[in-house]
């Protein structure tokens, strides 16, 4: 059901696991769509996941995405309007049944198929993967995983839009994966609608960027935009982006009429250097695109027309995420007043290191802030001047064991009466003690991962 | 020649990838790019940032965005969950860069000053 017999339009409905709920609704309400993607995964988040299913198996994927869906059923059903998500997490499968269940409340049961794509998760294969000679070692660090096989938390390759394409084909109105892409999200509906061929190399490499910017919801409708901010309108209805594409691969960046927010060259511009390394090669498991060939244009009111993407064969890996536990952490804040406010948090902090010395505490690293100074901007701040009316004292820990870090979260609070003046803001109590989670990431030979992919379509 | 501060000449947006930072720089005028590309140099960024950035400054150019690409190696603390910092993801590392100051032609910081900043009436 495409909108028009030439272009296919792709919404963003979500650009991270916990992103704003109606933003998926007022895209489906606000006009024609034909496929709605959404993004749920960040480096840590399959950590976090897989954590919340080692306690309870049924969870591990985004639960209020349940709920979301409830929602967007009937629209699903009606309208016929395709929803690719990630939101599977570490377990697509019981994301799946949970999806049954909500689509039969939502009263569209034998109206909508489910696609449930599994086999990006190596948490279990990884040491007979290791055993088998597949090195993974950091691409970051260069140090091998057998320096921390038992600490490995979750582990996943990311994949490409292949099962996506066989689950649209399969006729799955609703398609949930794990560790797919961001934005394989935007660029499988693509190759599905118009039949590009794997050796498409230019136009997947066109649906990359598509993809690229549709992986950070309203960033790149006008939300956390740095040109002009103060002028972009009504941010609190933004309109998410919408990608309207073609058959030949060129497309046009838009939001719905009647919503917030701005789709200029400068909004787009700026997604599209979010997150990139070198610009020449964006690897993805289907493609590597070239970003330097690629042309703006503005072509309308909050229309962008994007062409000009070259790609090139994929390579013969895929990335792989790895979590793995890396000690302990914790951070905890005072505020402190005028006069002299540096000064005070700043000997507040001299008497808390000297504690942790005395108390014989080890840490890792111990970092220091002044929040409202050099928080963000460190020395090119320069120096505070002493009449500032507050500063935020930010010291925050990190150890391998558990035990001094737990010990630091005690330190703090004694210091509003046995530290400098004119101190407050310990409302919220002691610092919360978190584990660390490190990210690992490596390449793997796809063969290793490809033939475990799997699609199981299941009817609502 | 006339002094301006980075922030009157371009845009930015940054994000992470591990330890690395990248900060992406946008000529509010295409005019500018050239003028850009010249003065950020990866040795000059570098020299910028001293102990904040741990590692080497690669720049790749995007003459058809008019922007400039860095990657600050060992900018982020660990990054991820690992870094302590409060801007553990390099969200705003962009905007430290955008306090640069630069020497540039009178007639570009006569047009081009005050242009990173809300105006006062607005």
């Amino acid at each position: 059901m495409t909108s028009d017999n030439r272009t296919l339009r792709i919404g963003s409905g979500q650009g991270f696991w916990g992103d704003d709920l109606d933003a998926p609704v007022r895209q489906m309400e606000g006009g024609p769509l034909d496929y709605l993607m959404m993004d749920y995964l960040a480096e840590v988040t399959m950590s976090i996941m897989q954590k919340q299913r080692s306690r309870d198996p049924s969870t591990g994927y985004a639960r209020d995405f349940i709920p979301l869906m409830e929602r967007l059923f009937p629209a699903v059903a009606s309208k016929g309007v395709r929803i690719v998500t990630n939101a599977g997490g570490v377990n697509p499968e019981g994301c799946g049944e949970a999806l049954l269940e909500a689509g039969r409340k939502a009263g569209v049961a034998g109206k909508v198929k489910v696609g449930v794509v599994t086999g990006d998760d190596l948490l279990d294969r990884l040491p007979q993967l290791v055993e088998e000679g597949h090195e993974l070692t950091n691409m970051e660090t260069g140090r091998p995983i057998t320096d921390i096989l038992e600490d490995v938390q979750s582990a996943n390759a990311y994949i490409g839009a292949d099962p996506i394409v066989e689950a649209l084909r399969k006729g799955a109105d609703v398609i949930v994966t794990g560790r797919s892409t961001d934005t394989a999200l935007t660029y499988g509906p693509m190759m599905h609608a118009f039949g590009w061929s794997p050796d498409d190399h230019d136009r997947i490499a066109q649906g990359v960027v598509a993809g690229h910017i549709n992986e950070c919801g309203a960033q790149a409708s006008g939300g956390n935009a740095m040109a002009d901010w103060w002028t972009i309108p009504s941010m609190e209805t933004v309109g998410f982006p919408i990608i309207e594409a073609s058959p030949d691969g060129s497309l046009v960046v838009t939001k719905h009429p009647g919503t917030g927010g701005r789709v200029n060259r400068a909004v787009v511009t700026e997604q599209l250097l979010y997150e990139m390394g070198d610009p020449s090669e964006y690897i993805t498991p289907d493609v590597v695109a070239d970003f330097t060939s690629l042309q703006l244009e503005e072509v309308g009111e909050d229309r962008v027309r994007v062409t000009g993407v070259t790609g090139r064969p994929r390579t013969d890996f895929l990335k792989v995420s790895i979590a793995w536990a890396d000690g302990w952490k914790a951070v905890g804040s005072l505020v402190y007043s005028w006069p002299d406010a540096p000064a005070k948090a700043r000997e507040a902090a001299r008497i808390l290191r000297a504690r942790f010395d005395r108390l014989g505490l080890e840490f890792d690293e111990v970092r220091t802030e002044l929040v409202g100074w050099d928080a963000t901007h460190g020395h090119l701040a320069g120096e505070p001047p002493s009449d500032i009316p507050e500063v935020q004292l930010r010291i925050a820990v990190r150890a391998r064991d558990r035990a001094p870090v737990e010990r630091f979260s005690r330190e703090i609070a004694p210091l509003v009466l046995t530290g400098p003046p004119s101190v407050t803001g310990f409302a919220g109590g002691r610092p919360r003690v978190q584990q660390v989670m490190a990210y690992w990431p490596a390449l793997l030979r796809r063969e290793a991962v490809e033939p475990h992919l799997k699609v199981r379509i299941l009817e609502v | 020649m006339a002094k301006i501060q980075l922030v009157d000449l371009a845009h930015a947006r940054s994000g992470d990838k591990g330890d690395t930072a990248n900060v992406g720089i946008i000529a509010y005028d295409p005019a500018d790019y050239p003028l850009l590309r010249e003065a950020l140099t990866p040795e000059r960024v570098k020299a910028h940032f001293g102990p904040l950035v741990k590692g080497e400054v690669e720049r790749f150019q995007l003459p058809n965005l008019h922007a400039l690409n860095f990657l600050l190696h060992g900018a982020l603390g660990g990054g991820g969950t690992v870094s302590l910092m409060t801007d553990a993801q390099g969200k705003v590392f962009s905007t430290a860069l955008l306090r640069m100051e630069l020497e540039v032609p009178d007639e570009v910081a006569h047009r081009a000053r005050g242009r990173g900043w809300k105006p006062e009436d607005a």
